[in-house]
């Protein structure tokens, strides 16, 4: 389990939805550009680290039942794809690390990050 | 209450190449779904379902109409599309096999795991394709009868 709030120190990261819960948390991290990946094999609950910052990644995790979203090397989403995800309470937050450098500070956190193998 | 009354239906059109709306069925479906009262197992299921077959219309057809009836017993999602058709269905379900284009993969879609992810969360699933006329998806998601309190 990890907290936003510290996902966002260990990343340096920007909060770009309003302030949710401050107890909010995530059980896994799933990283991928992938959608259909995150489809297929995201839990419930995660958070989902991406490079992609469209309205897809938005409706995708709604889809799937993700529970926030880190765009990763600088990457900011529209002002309407942040409306989107404020509208589903779901956190955005932006960071200028890379998606490896973003998945090795949050990893330490986690006791098991990884999901269930395919 | 009589059988009929047991049975809740709807129709949603999908346009072939809106990307900017693709997803609205689908999110659309996942809160029918939750207002149903469905348990969020079979919701989430249903909705990513929903979601890659709505993707694949987007990506490949000309139009079609996804039509959701939901039973005491299960979710169903008839997907017939107007559209080019699948040659080597065989082939079109194995993963990682894909047709899309740069422009679907730089959405994050394409990677040729739409229809064996739509046959993964599944009860039943049925394909039939014809080239030059469409392909029709029929899927059928068992509930149990399971609701949530």
């Amino acid at each position: 389990m990890i907290a936003l709030k510290d996902v966002l120190a260990l990343l340096d990261g920007e909060l770009l939805t309003s302030p949710t819960s401050p107890e909010a948390a995530f059980h896994k991290v799933f990283a991928s550009d992938l959608m259909s990946d995150v489809l297929a094999s995201a839990e419930p609950g995660a958070l989902l680290v991406t490079g992609l910052a469209n309205g897809h990644v938005v409706s995708t995790c709604a889809v799937a039942d993700l529970s926030g979203i880190v765009f990763v090397q600088g990457k900011r989403p529209s002002a309407e794809v942040v409306g989107l995800a404020q509208a589903r309470a779901l956190p955005l937050i932006a960071t200028k690390m890379t998606m490896f450098e973003a998945c090795s500070r949050m990893a330490g956190r986690l006791e098991d990050g990884g999901h269930v193998r395919r | 209450m009589s059988a009929a009354d047991d049975v809740f239906r709807q129709d949603f059109p999908v346009k072939g190449g809106d990307f900017a709306k693709a997803g609205t069925a689908a999110c659309r479906i996942k809160e029918l779904l939750k207002d149903l009262g469905l348990d969020s197992w079979t919701v989430r299921r249903a909705a990513i379902v929903a979601y890659e077959a709505e993707m694949n219309v987007v990506m490949y057809a000309w139009e079609a109409r996804i039509d959701l009836s939901v039973t005491p017993g299960s979710v169903r999602l008839v997907v017939d599309d107007r559209g080019p058709g699948i040659p080597d269905i065989e082939l079109a379900m194995t993963e990682g096999y894909t047709t899309a284009t740069a422009e679907m993969r730089e959405l994050g879609f394409g990677a040729g795991m739409g229809l064996p992810n739509i046959r993964k969360n599944a009860d039943d699933f049925r394909i039939e394709s014809e080239v030059g006329r469409g392909t029709r998806l029929d899927i059928t998601i068992r509930t149990n009868g399971r609701r949530t309190p």
